[in-house]
């Protein structure tokens, strides 16, 4: 693998919006800016921006700490203080960081929170992670239950409900805690650069269905989805990173090419593949290298999907504010049941071409994981190609084998390459 | 240290029946049931907790499902969980697919947590002409937000019900159903003063498998067998044993085996209080039995101070209060905290109830198991390293 790694023009960018979005944290108490934390699945962003509050995501704390090597520092930390082997160590990286002294990935103070928003949205791990940030910051913590979409769609009680809390228990809350008041124009004014974001966003993810693929729908998806999951959606910055995104794919179309890799543009697409759950962080780069070294190109995933389902037509509503963040929050990936969620990635197979599809199971979240083998052998009985299934962790190094994955992997793309022969022969 | 009990032969009766209900995982007595009431619907429900007054109201028999102890060989289970997943639903899979479970007309699967509620995908998945809900329980207690919600829930499972066992709505005797389960659980409330005050007369090992019979059996059956069971467990001779007092946590979804119930008796442990199978006992007060029974049930849920994993705790205060309050009110001198191997719920509440007994200077110990830990030495020499230490350093 090469130390210096080749990066897209929009990387740069979203780093540059990363870091600055790291500085205005750590200076958030001599700027007076307060602080929330909350997750990114059925995140609002757009509301807490309207109350000029800075977002922090535990998770994405966590991934970051997981691709600087500083994560299994932080678990075995938080194992130290009692927390258990068996459970989710986003959480356990998170605690570990602030028992640690709360230093931010980038080597910077996190501030504390003045608020836990706590968006209780498809993990059910959620809810007990921010009861024990509570326990350690002592501070204001407020609970929007959003309904799972057991139904398959999302029903005018749930969106009622969820709408209701919004106004009664949430808004309220990000009131006292900003000391300003909710101001829905303004709102809506976030919500309508949202929308724009997203239209584009949506465009790259489905240039994936372009022979060959411009786009890497996973280990670049994750760079892609990543202002629009976290604390950008709903501002200029945001609307510009995707412009330029658009045009940097645009681009890749026109010529021919295929994405770039941390080792330059990938050149043989040998094999379209779509993906469940998502990557590993401590060995991302290790990972990503597994399959583009085999010409595997990712085409579709659904962890691009955990912070929306834009590309099945949700797009925030500035004319519906409240309607319009109830039905976002109700729809992220991770909220919709498991005959859902195999429906989708089905889709997925036969609108991105893919030869074959892989789930990577993660031992930390039992949302996506618990059920994938069913999922599995239902996508391989419904669309007649063969998966496979390979296991990491999110952020705990000691659950990366590659040897093991990179076996799995390799086994995987001959049996690809074997059908795709006698196919052919036939 | 054998528990001294005089052994009433009718006590001992009552007990082996309540495991022979247990151990038939093919569920005898349900398909008995079944027979003896032909079009009336069985539906089963997995931890923590569901309305069975529902189901009892449509003229139906709930069953609860949790999961096949340590008798069943896991196989088709096992194809469908990685290995980091807990027990509880590979077994319940396993029951499943082997058609142990072919008497069920339907499964209710509450939000307990990410492995319960994935679960009920996979079931519907595999068993597509079978009736599945999810309930998804509120964590806003609000009656105006959470309660309007879970009200709406409550409706359409009712009217569901009665169409599955071709009952008017308007005849569904909610009501009644609410009287029948206010009845059991005062029979079970009972049971637990009776067990707090002198488990010697009501020792855990006997009242685990008398609650887990409610499982089972039709509600007034259970609700008959308690009542003698109290009757019988008053009147016995039995003398106290130095035994250490504790309130055992942790075992609310995934049940231990029986056998792990009984090594800690015999490691000098007197359980007087436990969380197993919330499903049986809650909400742990009457459900009023005047007014709208929706309304009822569904207050039942906002309003009782019930303190589970799966449940959102509001403040730091509340934490682990419910634990404290019960640890004095049935002078437990520790907590032994028993949660299932990759239990999310229990093992990420664990910090903080061991923190509020540690501020509460309450002694505790801590281990995990499965429905199918088949090794209790281990178990036993922590235990009753436990309740000596207890018993010599504590003060009593």
């Amino acid at each position: 693998m090469t130390n210096s790694v080749v990066k897209e023009p929009s990387m740069l960018l979203q780093k540059d919006m990363i870091s600055g979005h790291y500085s205005k944290l750590a200076r958030a108490e001599e700027t007076g800016n307060t602080v929330a934390y909350t997750f990114v699945p059925g995140n609002l962003t757009e509301l807490m921006l309207a109350f000029d509050m800075l977002p922090v995501h535990p998770e994405i704390n966590a991934l970051q700490n997981g691709m600087r090597k500083l994560s299994g520092e932080y678990i075995a930390e938080a194992e130290r203080a009692g927390h258990s082997e068996d459970v989710c160590t986003y959480v356990k990286c998170d605690i570990g960081m602030s028992l640690k002294g709360n230093v931010g990935p980038t080597g910077e103070k996190m501030p504390p929170p003045n608020l836990l928003l706590l968006s209780y949205t498809g993990c059910f791990t959620f809810m007990k992670w921010f009861e024990l940030l509570r326990e350690r910051y002592d501070c204001a913590t407020t609970m929007l239950h959003v309904p799972y979409q057991a139904e398959g769609h999302i029903t005018k009680d749930a969106r009622d409900y969820v709408v209701k809390q919004l106004r009664e228990v949430t808004i309220p809350a990000l009131e006292k805690a900003s000391g300003k008041r909710y101001d829905e124009d303004r709102l809506k004014e976030f919500l309508a650069r949202s929308a724009k974001a997203e239209d584009d966003l949506v465009w790259v993810l489905e240039s994936a269905k372009h022979t060959p693929s411009p786009i890497d729908a996973y280990f670049g998806g994750v760079y892609y989805i990543g202002p629009l999951f976290t604390a950008f959606r709903g501002t200029e910055a945001a609307v510009e990173y995707y412009r330029a995104l658009r045009k940097e794919v645009q681009s890749r179309i026109e010529n021919g090419e295929g994405p770039l890799t941390p080792e330059g543009q990938m050149r043989d697409q040998r094999f379209r593949l779509v993906v469940e759950g998502p990557p590993n962080w401590t060995h991302f780069r290790e990972f990503w290298k597994m399959f583009y070294d085999e010409g595997a190109v990712v085409v579709a995933s659904s962890y691009t999907k955990v912070g929306g389902l834009y590309d099945r037509g949700f797009r925030h509503d500035p004319d519906r504010p409240l309607e319009s963040l109830a039905e976002y929050c109700l729809g992220c990936y991770t909220n919709l049941n498991l005959p859902s969620r195999v429906d989708l990635l089905v889709d997925y197979v036969n609108d991105y071409h893919a030869d074959g599809f892989l789930v990577n199971s993660v031992k930390s979240c039992d949302s996506f994981s618990s059920g994938q083998l069913v999922m599995l052998r239902e996508i391989e009985k419904r669309t007649g190609l063969p998966g496979a299934f390979i296991e990491t962790d999110l952020v705990d190094p000691r659950y990366f084998s590659a040897a093991n994955v990179k076996n799995r992997l390799e086994s995987y793309f001959q049996m690809l390459s074997q059908k795709r022969a006698t196919a052919n022969a036939s | 240290m054998e528990s001294r009990l005089t052994p009433p032969t009718a006590i001992g009766a009552l007990i082996a029946r309540c495991e022979e209900l247990i151990a038939d995982l093919d569920l005898g007595n349900v398909r008995a049931w079944r027979a003896a009431h032909p079009g009336r619907v069985v539906i089963g429900y997995l931890p923590i907790y569901a309305p069975r007054e529902l189901v009892h109201a449509a003229g139906g028999l709930p069953v609860g499902i949790v999961g096949a102890g340590e008798e069943l060989e896991i196989v088709r289970g096992d194809a469908c969980f990685q290995s980091y997943i807990c027990h509880l639903p590979r077994s319940v899979i396993e029951l499943g697919l082997s058609g142990k479970l072919d008497s069920l007309d339907g499964m209710i699967f509450p939000s307990t947590c990410d492995v319960i509620r994935n679960l009920s995908g996979i079931w519907s998945l595999s068993f597509p002409k079978k009736w599945v809900r999810y309930l998804d329980l509120p964590q806003n207690f609000d009656a105006s937000m959470g309660g309007v919600f879970y009200r709406g829930i409550l409706e359409g499972m009712l009217r569901e019900l009665c169409e599955l066992s071709g009952v008017d709505p308007k005849h569904a005797d909610l009501r009644g159903a609410i009287r029948a389960f206010n009845a059991n659980r005062r029979a079970l409330r009972e049971l637990y003063a009776l067990r707090a005050a002198e488990p010697w007369r009501a020792p855990t090992s006997e009242v685990y498998v008398l609650v887990r019979a409610g499982l089972l059996l039709p509600v007034e059956e259970h609700t008959t067998m308690v009542e003698r069971y109290l009757g019988l467990a008053k009147a016995r001779e039995a003398r106290p044993l130095d035994n250490a007092r504790v309130a055992l946590r942790g075992a609310f979804c995934e049940q231990p085996p029986i056998e792990l119930v009984k090594t800690l008796e015999r490691a000098g442990c007197y359980v007087v209080d436990d969380d197993f199978l919330p499903m049986l006992r809650w909400p742990e007060r009457d459900v009023d039995e005047s007014g709208d029974p929706l309304d009822a049930l569904v207050a039942a849920w906002l309003d009782t101070p019930l303190e589970a994993p799966s449940r959102y705790t509001r403040c730091n205060a509340e934490k682990g209060q419910v634990l404290i309050d019960t640890v004095r009110s049935t002078r437990a001198e520790g907590v032994i905290f028993a949660a299932p191997s990759f239990c999310d719920p229990a093992l990420l509440d664990r910090p903080m109830l061991l923190g509020a007994l540690d501020r509460a200077k309450i002694v505790h110990t801590s281990f995990k198991y499965a429905e199918n830990t088949g090794q209790m030495q281990p178990i036993r020499e922590q235990a009753g390293t436990f309740a000596d230490s207890i018993k010599l350093w504590g003060e009593a």
